[in-house]
């Protein structure tokens, strides 16, 4: 009898015989990987607030994310895939949430659902609330709005599947879990006087230093307002950065070769020629770089108005 | 109870009289400019409020909340609504305390309801109540620095007192929060705080007070099978619980001992934030209490706020056509939310998901309404101090066909008629005629989770709750607002005030409003093209100084709002003080009684049977 070797297998001219014309496919062994994993992607039944109603809707018969093989929503997180962070994460709920986060099976995924488990939305300023889920938990899909509507929310989970699609087995930093041990569990976030992470215990006991020794602590030193800086070419400074930092040559070539493009196309265009220094990017400070553009025109912006206005009416 | 004959007085003001004549020295009127009702001296608050329950009737006590008056007269004080069950408006009397140790006896003999309200005030304000017998935090946790809702409190992220903030508005260049917080979060910390000192006592201190050692002395004693007493921590992430709830059961056997509910998962600083806030800042904010109806909170703080503003001179009520499309969505909002709390009920009782996809697919509809009106599913932000935001349009995409579920393009009134007149009615009987009558229903719920009429009103239960134990008190009749007077419906009454009589009575509900709708809908065709909106539009109205509560009942019961504005001589911007009393909050007062002696499954029954909201609860 033929026996088969089956490095034979990888050559395209493999004879298929007859009666199995038609029943074979050749794919990557990441795609089908992929394509399973994402086609049953089981999320946690868990709802924090408002946009957990949402989500529930969805769930129900008019939108139904069954069709994207979502339908089983597990209630223990030992059997869930992904967890739909669905409302306002607070302080107190924090805990919960981590804890549940490190009780998920490798892969996991993360979807914040709505403006409050995005950044804190509306309830940002209170006490009581994280402004965002991802000050805690790495998150995979945002998913804005409050709460974003059915539809939003689907568009975030085929946004998921789609990036699941993406990750390769041949890419261990697609696929970390297949790496060496279990990974490190999130610390959980401990409830003192005020909620604590624990990544930042040195943080706090240098600022109870400064405390102790009367100096100012707690707030950060930052000007009144921030002024908008003057106009400066955005995409030439973005790409010069990266290029003079990265320590790849040929990445720093393409990089290169890119800027190069892109300043020819402006030229072309008629804008300024892109030749600004990568040292005037970031101010020294290291804070946040000033939101660059025009300035805001209160006048400009009410006169626009009115004329809005005015057209209605007309 | 009752040793001295009732005094009949109908008249608020004859029962104050009468209560001044029985306490000379310690009643005074509150004569702040706006204020009312009466101040008592906290020393003899407790007898004041027990001759109030016994001799006048004021048996139902709706809100208690505090106040901080840091910087106008620095004094905190306790303000209470009493109500009669048999209707009519409200007896607002206040305790005063000073800000450096507030201490207020505690009301907890007289109504059992203000529980859970007075932990708020220790939990926020940091007032004692003595004789309270488990004063301990609520929203926030044992061991958290501060009471955050005191005037000279500030929030890690505190900008300024009010909005809009200076740093925003007009140039618009601000630095986000985590830049000014060194530790990029939403944290701050006490300058003597010490981490090698740290512990966690938030779990601790719940499970203090069980006394969970059992003695061998009480397990020999009992003649029956023996068994073990546990203690069973359900949620905040149990998906039975509606929400982040969670509560703390010690089991004997399968059989309930005790349960403590454990709530501010959800606590996202309703209050302090809407303080910051102007008055019309707070209308969004008010979507996200009671997150499945939005447009009756919406109603509740408008009518709070108009209270107010009616004693201003510009101020002109509502118009006809705004408080019938007012009742409209209120309405609607009604049934869109016993849909829920019939499906989800079904849910906990271990009908998984069917019966809520009924429900759910019904809502919809309305939702499809809400959304072509307001401009969104849930959160309406409809109503506004003098009218609502936007009349109905003219036609609306839909799919509210009684035949099938296709997405037509609808006139906006044949959309409502066909809507209120065929398949809401449908859908109502077909939920009736699915779950009425079947067996198992009946078995898991007649009879659990009873609560007696004389302790639904004592623990200040509201809506449903209340009125399936056979108190018909209803708002809308009781203390009546809008156009309810001109409107024929009666007041939902079911008298065994177990979970089947909770579920029967919303179904009676959603038919009364039914009714109510079908009387509105001629009411709008009448005055269509009619203005929506009385008086001036302004952005940020300046409230006139005073004290206000408006209440409104909201599917989950009564729904109040207690505003105060001072401050400003002129009349301010902001809200001095916006408190929330949310029934969903002071109705699982009755929770752990309701479920005392029951097995363990029918917690989640009972739980879903009084239809709590989270973000109401929490707020």
């Amino acid at each position: 009898m033929h026996t088969l070797d089956l490095r034979d297998l990888h050559s395209t001219e493999f004879p298929i015989p007859d009666e199995m014309q038609g029943n074979i496919a050749i794919t990557s062994l990441s795609r089908i990987y992929n394509w399973s994993r994402r086609s049953s992607m089981w999320p946690m039944l868990f709802g924090l607030a408002c946009c957990a109603i949402e989500m529930i809707a969805t769930a129900a018969s008019r939108y139904d994310f069954s069709r994207f093989g979502m339908e089983v929503m597990r209630a223990s997180p030992r059997q869930a895939d992904l967890m739909i962070v669905s409302g306002t994460v607070t302080k107190k709920m924090v805990v919960p949430i981590v804890r549940l986060y490190n009780q998920m099976p490798e892969p996991r995924y993360v979807l914040a659902m709505g403006a409050c488990a995005s950044g804190g939305g509306p309830f940002k300023e209170g006490y009581n609330v994280v402004s965002g889920i991802d000050m805690y938990l790495p998150v995979d899909v945002y998913v804005p709005g409050c709460p974003p509507t059915p539809q939003a929310l689907l568009h975030g989970l085929i946004a998921l599947q789609k990036k699941i699609d993406g990750q390769s087995l041949a890419n261990l930093d697609d696929v970390p879990w297949y790496g060496v041990g279990p990974s490190e569990p999130t610390p959980i976030p401990i409830l003192g006087p005020d909620i604590i992470d624990p990544r930042q215990m040195d943080l706090i006991r240098r600022q109870a230093e400064l405390a102790a020794a009367g100096k100012p602590y707690g707030v950060r030193e930052l000007p009144p307002t921030i002024k908008p800086e003057p106009e400066a070419p955005k995409v030439a400074a973005k790409a010069a950065a990266p290029a003079a930092a990265s320590d790849d040559p040929e990445k720093a070539a393409r990089l290169a070769k890119r800027e190069a493009a892109l300043a020819r196309k402006r030229a072309a265009e008629g804008g300024q020629p892109a030749e600004t220094p990568a040292a005037e990017a970031t101010p020294a400070s290291g804070r946040q770089a000033a939101p660059t553009g025009k300035k805001f025109d209160k006048e400009a912006m009410l006169a626009k108005i009115r004329e809005r206005k005015g057209q209605k009416e007309s | 109870m009752v040793d001295h004959p009732i005094v009949e007085t109908t008249d608020i003001k004859a029962a104050v009289d009468a209560l001044k004549q029985k306490f000379p020295d310690t009643i005074q009127d509150d004569t702040r400019q706006g204020y009312g009702g009466i101040i008592v001296d906290k020393n003899h608050l407790v007898e004041v409020a027990a001759a109030l329950r016994d001799e006048y009737g004021f048996d139902y006590l709706s809100s208690a909340t505090a106040v901080d008056y840091f910087g106008i007269s620095d004094h905190m004080e306790m303000v209470y609504h009493a109500y009669r069950t048999s209707g009519g408006p409200a007896l607002v009397f206040k305790a005063q305390t000073s800000r450096d140790n507030p201490e207020i006896p505690s009301l907890i003999n007289i109504w059992p309801g203000v529980d859970f309200q007075e932990r708020e005030a220790w939990d926020l304000y940091g007032i004692r109540f003595p004789g309270h017998p488990n004063l301990k935090r609520i929203l926030l946790w044992e061991g958290f620095d501060g009471h955050p809702m005191r005037k000279d409190w500030q929030e890690a992220y505190y900008e300024e007192d009010h909005k809009p903030f200076e740093s925003r508005w007009p140039d618009g260049w601000v630095h986000r929060a985590e830049e000014r917080n060194v530790y990029g979060k939403n944290v701050k910390y006490p300058a003597d705080f010490d981490l090698s000192k740290l512990s966690d006592k938030s779990e601790e201190s719940l499970y203090a007070d069980l006394g969970l050692g059992v003695s061998i002395q009480e397990l020999t004693d009992e003649s029956h099978i023996k068994t073990d007493r546990l203690v069973v921590n359900m949620g905040p992430h149990h998906p039975s619980t509606h929400g982040v709830f969670r509560m703390i059961v010690t089991l004997n056997g399968e059989t309930i001992e005790t349960l403590e509910p454990v709530m501010g998962y959800l606590h996202r600083n309703h209050e302090k934030i809407g303080e910051r806030n102007t008055f019309l800042h707070n209308m969004p904010f008010t979507d996200r209490l009671d997150y499945l109806s939005s447009m009756g909170n919406n109603l509740g703080y408008a009518l709070a706020v108009e209270q107010l503003l009616a004693n201003g001179a510009r101020y002109q009520p509502p118009t006809y056509r705004a408080e019938c499309i007012r009742v409209l969505m209120v309405e609607l909002t009604r049934i869109v939310n016993h849909y829920w709390a019939i499906g989800f009920l079904l849910n906990d009782l271990g009908a998984f998901f069917t019966p809520a996809l009924y429900a759910i697919a019904e809502r919809e509809k309305i939702l499809d309404f809400f959304e072509a009106t307001a401009g969104s599913r849930m959160m309406c932000n409809y109503m506004r101090f003098g009218g609502v935001f936007k009349d109905l349009p003219e036609r609306i995409r839909g799919v509210a066909s009684r035949m099938n579920d296709l997405v037509r393009d609808y006139n906006t009134m044949e959309y409502l008629t066909e809507l209120i007149n065929e398949r809401i009615p449908q859908s109502i009987d077909e939920l009736d005629e699915y779950l009425t009558d079947s067996e198992i229903i009946k078995s898991r719920t007649i009879g659990v989770g009873y609560l007696p009429p004389e302790m639904a009103i004592a623990y200040s239960t509201a809506g449903p709750l209340l009125r399936a134990s056979g108190v018909p008190y209803d708002v809308r009749r009781a203390d009546p607002y809008s156009i309810y007077p001109e409107l024929d419906f009666d007041v939902a009454v079911r008298y065994n005030g177990d979970i089947y009589d909770r579920y029967l009575i919303r179904l009676d509900e959603m038919r009364e409003s039914v009714r109510i709708l079908k009387q509105i809908l001629p009411r709008l065709e009448r005055t269509a093209g009619e203005p929506i909106f009385a008086g001036s539009k302004q952005h940020t109205p300046r409230v006139p100084l005073g004290e206000a509560y408006g209440r409104v009942e909201n599917p989950k019961g009564e729904l109040g709002f207690y505003v105060v504005s001072a401050g400003d001589e002129k009349g301010p911007q902001n809200p001095w003080r916006y408190h929330v009393r949310a029934p969903s909050f002071i109705s699982l007062t009755a929770l752990g009684p309701m479920c005392i002696g029951h097995k363990v499954a029918d917690v989640v029954a009972i739980l879903g049977s009084i239809d709590i909201v989270l973000g109401e609860t929490d707020r």
